[in-house]
């Protein structure tokens, strides 16, 4: 039986690779996902029909439950909630190991002495550590995104002693907890960790910028793939630990790439505080006016060009403009013009979100760029039309050695021969500094609702 | 001031260097204007058009000439309008200065300051005083019309009731501003085209004008500085040849419009192509003028060869005069705005000006011819232009360089550990270790792989995945006989259900979105 169990929870392993595997192109990409529906309901049946006794009620009240509300859920969200969504989820995961690792630690079936006990307690205690952490920071991040908490740093005084007493305070109680046997004693040891934890992952969350929402979502959803592994760990499943590490290294990676989208480091974003330091860009460094357009202008900028750039950003999200550019580029298409689009790596506040959005909306994918794919290609593009982002095409990052975002890739919109940027305001971005974008000589700014303005502009164009 | 408008006295010279139009706006920056009588005639503009416009007829050279102080012309002065000329004036004109040193000398003589037209620098801001390209281009449009003229089919293809008429081809050697015009024009006119030239960089001009590019496969750029063409290898002219023998065969037009700036034209339409194209082909040679590209080609004449017309008149804009005159009237016209900023009709010689320095040949009495080569091309090379933007990047970091001993002394420590969790740790941990850190190296290498498009799926994905924590979960529920672990195990397995569930449901709803 023990062996059957565990080549069913191989092929669940295998199919989970396989999974991530055909998320490598679009045309894969749907397959994986059914690998990775097979994987799961292959390892939960195996477990439930192997290893579980009784209680079967218990589990089908309690999976029925959780498969209404996370259907209702996943069926309801608008794309443009992705992030929050996703933040709500890891927070589950989070949720999730912090009490099975105290299930483990109570769990009186439980006897073992030595070094396997030190192992076994070490397991519970980083289990339980990096689960409230995910839990408590994807609730804070989840409130950032949806806009319940202010998306500004928290930037408490002495905010990193504060995080380091945290951490210390949690070495010293689990060097107490480790060695002992179970007692009173521990079990209040082990809730002062976990409330250390939870308090840690609100800071933590709390003190890092809105503009870095990408990075800490790959980033809990990498500790979300651990806390999983220091599970399996625990319960020595193997399942858990491969699925975990896999979902770890996935996040790590996915954080990687977010940093040197924005040419950070991956510690400074962690220790937070980003965009607090606004204003900080005097605005008489810039040269040059603001040229402000309007629909007509804007409609005949895009008959007289051939070759169109656009690129979107986190503003096109918030005014569910995806529709209108949807529509807009059909319309230029069927009037022959070349319309690409070019994603910069940290646009919007997902990885890949506007990638997402522009699905839903309809636009071929393959008309959907990467920056370092088409960054070469604006100095012979006739127009680039900025939707709704600011800080990724801020010129100062390759321009000016001293700004605060000097060295972030940009996308080079200004050298297309006219760039149109669509923006509520002339406020700054989540980087809090000055774009001289909207100063250049070839650029335009229509002001305005975003899919307000396109739908005008759209009235506008003949053919 | 006043400017001075002679007629043109060249044979075959139909052009002026003023239109009633470019009068007006030569009055608004301060000049008065004298034309002669019948300058414009030529070209369709007549002695009461220039008066309207406020201008002053006046019966002849001479009397035009009194009391100007700058003389527009087209054509360089004969040896008689030399004369008549006054000291200290100023004359703008195609003075083509690289052959023609001895009127440099004859002007600094008689200290007459000379701009010659053709020497204005190409650079983008002197676009709107560039006479050669407006010239050209009528150039280009002419040839087409003189070929039409020659040729004794229809351009376009048609099939009618009368039998099918197949399009002329055409190929154009040279896609410079002629070479371009011409494409344009024999494409308007339904004739298939292609283009041939020795710079990579106009492949994209020729393509978008709806010619084919014709290339030879050897890596050689013939970009020059000024945005001209160079000369080129042996090795390349032999590939060029060949092409052109097999062209030669197929097509019915050729016009070639290769030029190198100061030198004598290229031969490229040697007399065996010639021979080989079908009886009642047409080859325009706009660089008749400059020797011609054709071996037949003689200047201003039309000759027929072996059944071939070739067409070498050296002065095609002249016979599009009304039209050439507008633009060469108007060029004059910036170039004189640029003379005289001022708009108070005096004009200043300023050598800091690149453009006036540029076009300047003669100035008091000094020969200035050459000028100093302009100071970037036209258009940069890509490779040049991509080291400009790694240098703008600021100070890029340097690149951290693991030394051999420390990337050792890493591996001795990590080995270290490893061997001492092997000897404390419990066998069971052992191989759970192995198969995490395994586990975590494939994560590795098909994470890298997936497509930042989906990443926001891969999240999703992932997250659902994580759910798996569900097992931990019901390995506790119920089998452990404490209530409170019983009742924690199931919150735990409600939670990652909905893990499971909106996160592969999620996944799938953003996955069917993508379409090709």
């Amino acid at each position: 039986m023990n062996g059957m169990i565990s080549m069913a929870y191989l092929f669940s392993a295998v199919m989970f690779i396989l999974s991530l595997g055909g998320l490598s192109s679009h045309e894969t990409a749907r397959r994986g996902n059914i690998y990775g529906m097979v994987g799961m309901a292959v390892a939960i049946i195996a477990t439930i029909a192997g290893i579980v006794a009784g209680a079967y009620w218990m589990v089908a009240i309690a999976m029925a439950v959780g498969a209404v509300v996370g259907l209702s859920l996943a069926k309801r969200v608008a794309m443009a909630q992705m992030p929050q969504m996703v933040a709500l989820l890891h927070s589950f995961v989070g949720l999730a190991a912090v009490l099975i690792g105290w299930g483990g630690f109570l769990d009186p079936r439980v006897s073992l002495t030595g070094a396997e006990h030190i192992v076994h307690n070490t397991e519970i205690y980083l289990g339980i550590f990096i689960g409230a952490i995910t839990l408590t920071g994807s609730v804070i991040a989840f409130g950032k995104l949806q806009g319940l908490i202010s998306g500004k740093p928290l930037m408490l005084p002495a905010r990193h002693w504060l995080n380091l007493a945290a951490i210390l305070a949690c070495v010293v109680l689990g060097a107490l907890f480790i060695p002992a046997d179970l007692n009173a004693g521990t079990v209040i040891n082990l809730l002062i960790m976990t409330s250390i934890a939870l308090l840690l992952g609100i800071h933590l969350i709390a003190a890092i910028g809105g503009a870095d929402m990408p990075v800490v979502i790959s980033m809990l959803n990498s500790y979300s793939g651990w806390a999983a592994a220091a599970t399996g760990f625990m319960l020595s499943n193997d399942l858990l630990i491969v699925v975990g590490a896999l979902v770890g290294s996935s996040g790590a990676i996915l954080s990687y790439i977010m940093c040197r989208g924005m040419n950070r480091s991956f510690i400074s974003v962690i220790l937070g505080g980003f965009g607090s330091d606004g204003g900080e860009v005097a605005e008489g460094e810039i040269d040059g006016e603001v040229v402000a357009t309007n629909f007509d202008e804007m409609a005949a900028d895009l008959e007289a060009a051939d070759s169109i750039i656009i690129v979107p950003g986190f503003g096109m999200a918030v005014a569910h403009a995806q529709q209108a550019v949807s529509d807009l580029t059909d319309k230029l298409r069927k009037m022959g013009k070349t319309v690409r689009f070019g994603i910069h790596p940290v646009a919007g506040r997902l990885p890949g979100h506007m990638n997402v959005l522009l699905a839903e909306a309809n636009v071929p994918y393959d008309i959907v760029l990467e920056m370092d794919e088409i960054n070469g290609d604006f100095p012979q593009t006739d127009l680039a039309l900025v939707i709704g982002a600011n800080d990724t095409v801020n010129p100062d990052a390759v321009e000016k050695p001293g700004s605060p975002i000097a060295g972030m890739p940009v996308l080079e919109v200004w050298k297309a021969g006219k760039v149109v940027i669509l923006k509520r305001s002339m406020a700054s971005g989540y980087a809090g500094v000055a774009n001289p974008l909207f100063y250049k000589e070839n650029a335009r700014m229509l002001f305005g609702d975003a899919k307000e303005s396109l739908q005008s502009v759209l009235g506008k164009l003949s053919g | 001031m006043i400017i001075a408008i002679p007629r043109e006295t060249a044979p075959g010279e139909a052009r002026v260097a003023a239109t009633p139009e470019s009068v007006k706006r030569l009055r608004d920056l301060g000049f008065s204007v004298a034309v002669e009588k019948g300058a414009g005639a030529q070209a369709s503009f007549n002695d009461e058009a220039y008066v309207e416009a406020g201008a002053e007829i006046r019966d002849d050279i001479k009397q035009c000439l009194d009391g100007a102080g700058l003389v527009l012309k087209v054509q360089a002065p004969s040896d008689e309008e030399l004369e008549l000329i006054p000291e200290g004036v100023t004359l703008v004109a195609f003075l083509k200065p690289a052959q023609n040193a001895d009127l440099l000398k004859k002007l600094a003589d008689k200290k007459i300051n000379a701009l010659a037209v053709e020497s204005v620098p190409r650079i983008s801001r002197a676009q709107k005083m560039d006479a050669l390209s407006s010239m050209a281009n009528i150039a280009g449009y002419r040839a087409v019309i003189e070929a039409a003229h020659n040729f004794g089919r229809f351009f376009t293809g048609q099939i009618t009731a009368a039998g099918k008429i197949p399009p002329a081809k055409v190929l154009v050697i040279g896609a410079g501003v002629a070479g371009l015009s011409a494409i344009g024009t024999a494409k308007g006119m339904g004739a298939v085209v292609r283009a041939f030239d020795t710079r990579a960089e106009v492949r994209e001009q020729v393509e978008s004008m709806g010619a084919e590019f014709l290339t030879v496969e050897i890596e050689e750029e013939g970009s020059g500085t000024g945005g001209y063409a160079k000369e080129m290898s042996k090795e390349f002219i032999d590939a060029e040849m060949a092409l052109f023998r097999e062209q030669a065969k197929d097509v019915d037009i050729v016009i070639t419009t290769a030029l190198i700036p100061g030198k004598p034209a290229p031969k490229l339409w040697l007399a065996d192509m010639v021979d080989s194209m079908a009886e009642g082909s047409v080859v325009v040679d706009l660089a008749a003028e400059m020797g011609g590209n054709c071996d037949y080609t003689v200047a201003d004449e039309k000759v027929v060869k072996s059944g071939v017309t070739i067409i070498g008149y050296t002065n095609l804009p002249s016979r599009a005069a009304t039209q050439s005159s507008r633009l060469y009237a108007t060029n004059l016209v910036h170039l004189l705005s640029e003379l005289a900023p001022e708009k108070n009709g005096e004009i200043d010689i300023n050598f800091d000006d690149e453009v006036i320095r540029g076009a300047t040949v003669v100035k008091e009495g000094e020969i200035t011819w050459p000028p100093p080569p302009p100071k970037i091309s036209a258009q940069p090379k890509p490779a040049a232009e991509k080291k400009a933007e790694s240098s703008a990047v600021v100070e890029e970091k340097p690149a951290k360089k693991k030394s051999p001993l420390s990337f050792l002394l890493f591996w001795l420590v990590a080995g270290g550990l490893l061997l001492w969790l092997g000897k404390v740790a419990p066998p069971d941990f052992v191989s759970h270790f192995t198969v995490f850190v395994l586990a975590i190296f494939v994560g590795w290498q098909v994470i890298w792989n997936v497509t930042h498009a989906l990443h926001t799926p891969l999240m999703s994905v992932t997250n659902a995945i994580s759910g798996i924590v569900i097992v931990g979960a019901l390995l506790q529920v119920g089998a452990t006989g404490s209530g409170l672990v019983t009742l924690l195990a199931f919150v735990a397995v409600l939670v990652a259900s909905i893990n499971i569930f909106g996160g592969f449901f999620v996944t799938y709803r953003m996955l069917k979105m993508f379409r090709r």
